[in-house]
Parts: C-alpha cells; structure tokens; sequence
C-alpha cells in the first residue's frame, strides 16, 4: 500500500484553488454578489412570511443575510427554526423535491453534448408553480456551483461530478458513465435544496425553473469575466496570508480536513479496488461451473454430484453479480462524492483565509500608512464583519456538514456489511448442503491426509 | 493372482506382509498422525473390510519431511528432500501401536518403487505418485520444490501412495514394497537386481503396437477414451480452481487495507472513531482468513490431481493390452505365413513370392532332399509357433481377465472418492461462508455504532 498512501499524499497536495469547476471569489471592496443574494434572500424570506405575523422580528442588516442560521448570533426566528429542522433532515418538512433524468444526446455543428432533464415538485409560495420541468447540460451545473460558491466563499458547496474521468474512458458518453453523472447530479441538486441558506438561493431557483433561453440570459448578468479575473489575481495573492492569523479552531478544522483528504482517497482508491477484484473473480467464476458440466458427460455415477456442484457455482455467481452490484450502488458513489467534498473544504478553507487576509492587509496598512484612517477604519469594520460573519457561517456549516458525513460514511458501510452478509448467507442455500451431503451417508473421511475430520 | 512372466527368471516371489493374518485380504492402513482408531483406508471395497480376521494391523505413515544434502551420482553436491517412514503394528486387543521399522526415503525411490510396480503388475492400475514440480500454482504457491508447503502436501501425497499400494489386494504382497517399508540400506540394490528395467517394454514398441494392432479389445480402446478425457477435464478444471482461488485472494486481502485506514482515519473522529477501529480490525480479520481457506482447498485440488495422475496409470494398462494383442497378432500372422509355406513347398505350388522362389528360379530348382528338409524344419516352427500362440492367447486372456478386475475395483475407487472430495469442497465452501457471515455481521455491528 506504499505506493497508494504516496500517491495519496500527492493528491493532497496538489489540489487545485476553490474546488471542482468554481472561481474563488474575493476582491477588496464589498461583495457585490452577495449582498445582491442575501437581499434577494431576504425578500424570498418576506414572501415565504406574508402568511405568517411574527416574522417581522426578522432583522434586516444585509451583512448578517451572509450566515447560516445557525449563528448564535441570530435572532431564533421561525425561519431559523424551520431551517433547524430542515438541518436534522426530516423528510416530512421538506418542500423540494428535484429529479435529474431521461439523458438525451443533442448534436450540433458545434459540438455534441448531452442535456437532463429536471423536474421540480414544491409548495413554496415564491415559485410560481407547483411543478417545474426543464433540460440542462453540465455547463449549466458548473455555472451554478460557480454562482453559490461566489454568493456563500464560506459554505460548504455540494460536489459536482467529475467533467471527465481520464483513466479508463474510451468514448466519453458510454452508457455507465452518464448514468453515474446523471445520479451525481441528482445529488448534488437535492443537497442544495437541503442546505438550509443555499435552497434559497435565487441562482438556484432560476436554474429549476426557467426555461432554456430564460437561463441564457439570466447567465449574463453579473460581475463580467474581467471582474472576475482581477478577484482570481488578489486572492491568489491573499491566501498564503491568511493561513498565518488563522484562528485555532480553523487550525483544527484544516488538520482534520488534510487528514480527512487523505483518508477518504485511499478509502476510495481500496473500495473501486475490492469492486475491481470481486469483478475478476466473478469472470473466473463464470467458467468454473461448466467445466464440471463437461466432466459429468464422462462420468456416469457421478453425474448427479457434478451437476449439483455445477449450478451450485453458477448461483454463486449471480450472488456475486449482485454483491457488486450493491457496492457500485451503495458504497462507491457515496466514498467517491466525499473525495469531491474533501477538495471542497479545501477551497472553502482558502477563501475563509483569504477573507482574512482581506482584513489583516488593511489592519496593516492602518498601522504602518495612517493616512486615510477614516477610510480604512471604516472599511476596516466593514471587513470585520464580512470575517466574522464568513467564520460563523463556516462553523455552523462545518458542524452540519460533519453529521451529514458520518450519517452517510456510516450507512454506506452498514449497507455494505449488510450486502456481504446477504451473499454469504445464500450460499449454504445455494449449495443444497442437505441435498448433496445426505445422498451420500459413508464416513465422511477423506482418505486423503490433510483434513481431520475434527475440524 | 498375478501373472507370471513368460520367462524362467521369476521375480521375487512376492512373500505375504508379516504379519498378515488372511493371505487373500488386502491390508488394512490408516492414515498417519493422530489416530482414532484403525479405519479403512478409502481404496479397500467392501467384501475386505468385511471379511477381514485381523489380528494385526499395519500402520504406515511419512510422518515427517527432511532437508539433506549429499553427493549425487555426479559426485555433485545437491539438496534433496528425505521423507521418515514408520511402520506400525497394532495390537487389536487394546489399539496400541508398537513402531516396527523406521527409515528415510527420498522422493526418486519411491519413483524407482513405482516404475518396479509398473513392470511387474502390468495388469494393475498402479497408484500414481504426487506431481514431482508444482503445477497449476496460483499466486501464492511457491513452484519451488524446496518450499514448506510444497514439501508439506507431497508428504501427504507420499504417504497417500503407500496406503493405497498396501491397501491393494496384488500389491501388497509384494516383497520388493515390504522391503521399502523395512529395509533402508540396500534396497536400491535389491530393486535392481530383479532386472525389472531389462523388463520393461520399450515405449517405442508400445507405441508401434498402438498404431498397428488389428483387434484391441473393444472395453481397452474405451478405456484409453475415458483416461483422456478425465485428463483433459480435471486438468481444465484445475486450471480453472487455481484462477478462482488467485482471484478470491485478491478480493479478501484488499480489505485488509481498509483495517489499516480505519485505523489512521478513527484518530481524528471524536464520535467515529471507536466504530471505525473495531470494525478495521474485523476487516483485518476477514483478510486473513482466506489463508485457511484457500490452504483446505489445496487438499481438494491434490485429491484431484491424484486423479489426474491415475489417468496416466490406465493407459499403461491399455498399452500393456495393446502390445499383447499386437504380439498375439503378429505371431498369428507369422504362424499363418509359415504354415502356406510349408503348403506351397509340399505341393510344389508357389502362391507367394518369396525370395527362395525367386532363387529357385535363378539358380534353378532345389533337390528333393533339400526340400525335405526345409519342410521338417517348417513343420517344427509351425509346432512351435502353435505352442506359443496357445500360450500367448492364454496370457492375453488372463491378462484381460485380471486388467480388467483391477479397473472395476479401481472405478468404484474412484467414484467413491470423487464424491466424496467434491462433497468435503462443498462444505469447506459452507465453512467459509459460516467465517463470512460473522465477520461481516461483526463489522456491521460496528459500523452502525459509528
């Protein structure tokens, strides 16, 4: 396993900034992007309270829109209680409900790509209707994790399937593949719709709704490419910074998400591994009961032995088939998705510290320029809430996506336990023990050393 | 019965075990180390164990395997691997057994026994030896001969051997295999002075007699059919094991690795950790148990092989057969010839060409007297060859007769132990299935807790 944990500690390294697909976010003024969101939200959050009378408690500073509402600094609002529920994930309140499916290949003189098809049933009061039917393409996903991500730098975005798999892949839209892709997507657009501040996200809800052209040009509001370019360029430059004041509990944090990395790759890396061998022994397996069909053909006394054995292979394979199977189902895609959130987190991290670091060169600069004071105090102030409130809404976020983990880790291996015991639990059933054994009733004592029949 | 060999020379003649109680009885042999009393050792059929007085009984088993070095014919210093023998005679009354001969043997000995078998008892299908390099390895096995495993299971095979040669009613009784069983010094000696390799048909003549024999007993041809197949089919089948076990391995040992990443990952979890540390250490376990597994299943394949190896044995009988018959045929036809000869000199008609024909034609014809003379010397050949082919029919006869009540034992043999070894690698499948289900009923228990 030398070479595995090597290379694993390479992956770890090498990560590249900000996660799958999305631009790391961070200029030096405020957050254009989401301010606009987090008033969006909060008019989602008046609409959605129109019926009820005790939510105009709400409070209204835009900065605070930015956590999640777990912050103890937060007022307990109905909707922070409602989102509290939302957070344990009880399936009875949940007011979403979002399909990815029927890929359909579309073919261009451009390019060949494939749309799914997305079908949204909910009772909120802001959508405009009950149910909602679209097609998107994977760009389309990108685009919105990149939007989440700009809007929330400190929420834990939920992964996006691979763009391609380099390994292994000899047409890039095989059967398995997309289907793989199809229920990744699934996934990750019912995590957003779980998060309890990304499921209101106006991004999200024009990504389920609006039709195809709508999208279009929905797509080209916002910070333009240049914009975005110079706030890549400044955090690059920020992020080895904030790594230096970074607070003890980020400091843990950042450990256990270094360890974790590690961790769950070679847990990846060991279960397509096990899926790979199990594959291997099911093809030998498929030859082996035949070849005892072939002796029985020769062997007229023991014909009834023979075949007995024969199809008792032949069920074992299919147990087999259907212990893989239950692996790619159950355990792969979960063990694979938290190698995607592994990554994430880093990102996360980085523009937790880059936001930071926002804040310190400006302290810096107070101390050691003195001009401007007034300017820079009061950006400064500003940026000491954009930090604390990024920290906060990490933390929470943090503790929330940590139960998520260990909820899933957990069921996934307990299916897979289970799986296993299923299969062995067939086979003394398989093999007829009765049948084969007690048609024969002599001493059951090889003549052959080896095996005492104390065992 | 034995058949004697046609010439004056006898082998030995082959005293009775001592000490044998019922001279047709086979002998009775139990499998070595721990013993639970006398049993019948798989080869013997029923009438024997049944009809059985014994007032003593043999025990025979290689207890143990020795690595030596010593001087080859070469003068060459090589390393070779000496098997302990120890025979035993048990008391019936109180089942304790007294240690009668104790000696070492290596591995070309009992080749050397074996090939004396062959020669002497053509007519038996001789028990074969285990392989002498390790075939259809998978991974793991070592293909050196040196390797404890290896050596371990051609202990076994060793001493399986000389169970089933002291468990067959004609074998037994040999006196050159008692002597293996007690007397260590000499017996090469003693093995060669029978000039059984003078003996031994040449393979060249049995296989001219294979292509050219006219009227093979049909049950023989059969016979030579199905020790192919069986061949053909336990060597694919053994192929095809040794695959599925390399794979099974693979499945097993990869889990072991999630012991080891559960256990780094469990330091960093406060409310994981205890679940994903108990349940690594069950992956552990699950790992290491297809060592067992695939060790119990070893002995399954070499109880195949035996059989594997047996094939071979039936086709010697057959070429044995075959050389007869063709033999017998040949004199026939000799005789035939002679005896148109001896028509066409009598009544001065030349049928036939033969060279004496043509030189009487050269050189003109031959005088009465000479005439005469030839068809005296005809008339003898002609008795002669009558004699022989009698006796040789007779032979052939005995032969079939006595080849073919070996094959019939060695059928119901065989299929006993076949069932039962396919029978033994169901349940070892059952009892790995049995491990399986608690390890992974273990491991669930802890993953739930996490």
């Amino acid at each position: 396993m030398d070479g595995e944990r090597r290379a694993s500690q390479a992956l770890s390294s090498g990560l590249p900034e900000g996660g799958a697909g999305g631009e790391s976010p961070g200029d030096g003024g405020p957050v254009p992007g989401s301010s606009g969101s987090s008033a969006l939200l909060q008019a989602e959050v008046l609409d959605l309270d129109e019926d009820e009378d005790d939510l105009e408690v709400f409070s209204k500073d835009a900065s605070l829109m930015d956590m999640n509402s777990f912050s103890p600094m937060m007022p307990t609002s109905p909707l922070s209680m409602i989102n509290q529920v939302k957070f344990e994930d009880e399936p009875d309140l949940k007011d979403l409900f979002i399909t990815v499916d029927e890929p359909e290949s579309h073919v261009t003189t451009v390019e060949t790509f494939i749309t799914y098809r997305i079908i949204t049933k909910t009772s909120r009061g802001e959508f405009d209707s009950s149910e909602f039917e679209v097609r998107r393409r994977y760009q389309d996903f990108l685009w919105l994790k990149g939007k989440l991500e700009d809007a929330h730098p400190t929420l834990i975005i939920p992964p996006l399937p691979e763009k391609f798999i380099v390994k292994g892949m000899v047409e890039r839209f095989n059967d398995d593949f997309i289907e793989t892709r199809r229920k990744a997507l699934q996934k990750f657009l019912n995590r957003i719709a779980d998060h309890p501040t990304l499921t209101f996200n106006e991004d999200f809800k024009v990504f389920l709704t609006a039709q195809t052209w709508e999208l279009s040009s929905h797509k080209k509001q916002g910070p333009g490419l240049l914009s975005r370019m110079g706030q890549t360029v400044r955090a690059v430059a920020w992020s080895m910074r904030g790594v230096k004041s970074r607070p003890e509990e980020f400091m843990e944090m950042n450990n256990f998400i270094e360890m974790f990395s590690q961790k769950i790759n070679l847990i990846d890396k060991i279960s397509q591994r096990i899926y790979k061998e199990e594959r291997e022994y099911f093809d030998e397996m498929k030859e082996y009961g035949p070849v005892h069909i072939l002796w029985s053909a020769t062997e007229e006394d023991l014909v009834d032995t023979l075949k007995s054995v024969a199809s008792c292979v032949d069920k074992c394979c299919k147990a087999t088939e259907k212990r893989m199977s239950g692996l790619s189902e159950a355990l792969l895609p979960v063990v694979h998705e938290y190698v995607l959130y592994s990554e994430i987190l880093m990102g996360v991290m980085k523009r937790r510290d880059q936001i930071q670091a926002e804040l310190d060169s400006k302290v810096e600069a107070l101390t050691s320029k003195k001009a401007d004071t007034d300017l820079l105090t009061e950006e400064i102030g500003k940026l000491e809430d954009k930090v604390e409130c990024a920290n906060n809404a990490l933390k929470a976020d943090w503790e929330r996506w940590k139960q998520n983990m260990q909820n899933d880790i957990k069921s996934a291996f307990t299916d897979m336990a289970e799986e296993n015991i299923h299969y062995y639990e067939q086979w003394p059933e398989i093999l007829g023990f009765r049948s084969l054994v007690w048609t024969y009733t002599p001493i059951i004592k090889p003549c052959y050393g080896g095996m005492s029949p104390t065992k | 019965m034995e058949q004697a060999p046609p010439d004056p020379e006898r082998r030995l003649q082959p005293a009775p075990l001592e000490p044998l109680g019922h001279p047709d009885a086979g002998l009775e042999a139990v499998v070595g180390e721990e013993v639970e009393g006398a049993r019948d050792e798989g080869s013997g059929d029923g009438t024997m164990t049944e009809n059985n007085f014994w007032l003593k009984k043999i025990e025979i088993s290689v207890s143990e395997a020795e690595k030596r070095t010593g001087r080859n014919a070469m003068n060459m210093q090589e390393t070779y691997t000496a098997y302990l023998i120890e025979t035993r005679s048990v008391e019936h009354i109180d089942g304790q057994s007294v240690l009668t001969d104790s000696l070492w043997r290596r591995y070309s000995e009992f080749e050397l026994l074996r090939n004396y078998l062959l020669v002497y008892y053509p007519h038996v299908v001789v028990p074969p030896l285990p392989e002498k390099r390790a075939e259809f390895v998978w991974h793991k096995l070592s293909a050196d001969n040196m390797d404890p495993d290896f050596v371990e299971r051609r202990r076994i095979g060793l001493e399986n051997f000389l169970l089933r040669v002291a468990s067959h009613p004609i074998l037994c009784r040999d006196k050159i295999f008692y002597l293996f069983l007690t007397q260590e010094g000499n017996w090469k000696e003693t093995v060669n002075e029978t000039g059984f390799q003078l003996k031994a048909d040449s393979r060249l003549k049995a296989l001219n007699a294979t292509f050219r024999v006219k009227n093979p007993d049909k049950r023989f041809t059969e016979l030579k059919h199905y020790s192919d197949e069986l061949q053909s089919v336990i060597s694919h089948l053994l192929r095809v094991r040794a695959r599925v076990a390399d794979r099974l391995y693979g499945v097993y040992k990869v889990h072991g690795n999630y012991g080891r990443v559960f256990s780094e990952w469990s330091a960093i979890e406060k409310e994981m950790g205890d679940g994903l540390q108990s349940a690594g250490h069950h992956m552990d376990v699950y790992a290491s148990s297809i060592d067992d597994i695939l060790e119990d299943e070893e002995h399954y394949a070499d109880q195949l092989k035996e059989y594997l190896f047996y094939a071979e044995a039936l086709r010697a009988v057959c070429r044995k057969h075959e050389l007869m018959q063709y033999d017998l045929e040949m004199a026939a036809q000799d005789l035939a010839s002679k005896k148109q000869q001896c028509e066409e000199l009598a009544t001065g008609t030349v049928r036939t060409f033969s060279l004496k024909g043509m030189t009487t034609k050269l050189f003109g014809q031959e005088t009465p007297e000479q005439r005469e003379a030839r068809i005296k010397v005809l008339e003898e050949q002609i008795n002669e060859g009558e004699q022989q082919l009698k006796s040789k029919n007779l032979e052939g006869r005995e032969f079939v007769k006595n080849a073919w009540a070996d094959i019939e034992r060695f059928k119901e043999q065989k299929n006993r132990d076949l069932k039962e070894a396919l029978i033994s690698y169901a349940v070892m499948q059952i009892s790995m299935c049995k491990k399986g289900i608690q390890v992974w009923t273990n491991a669930k228990e802890c993953f739930s807790k996490m």
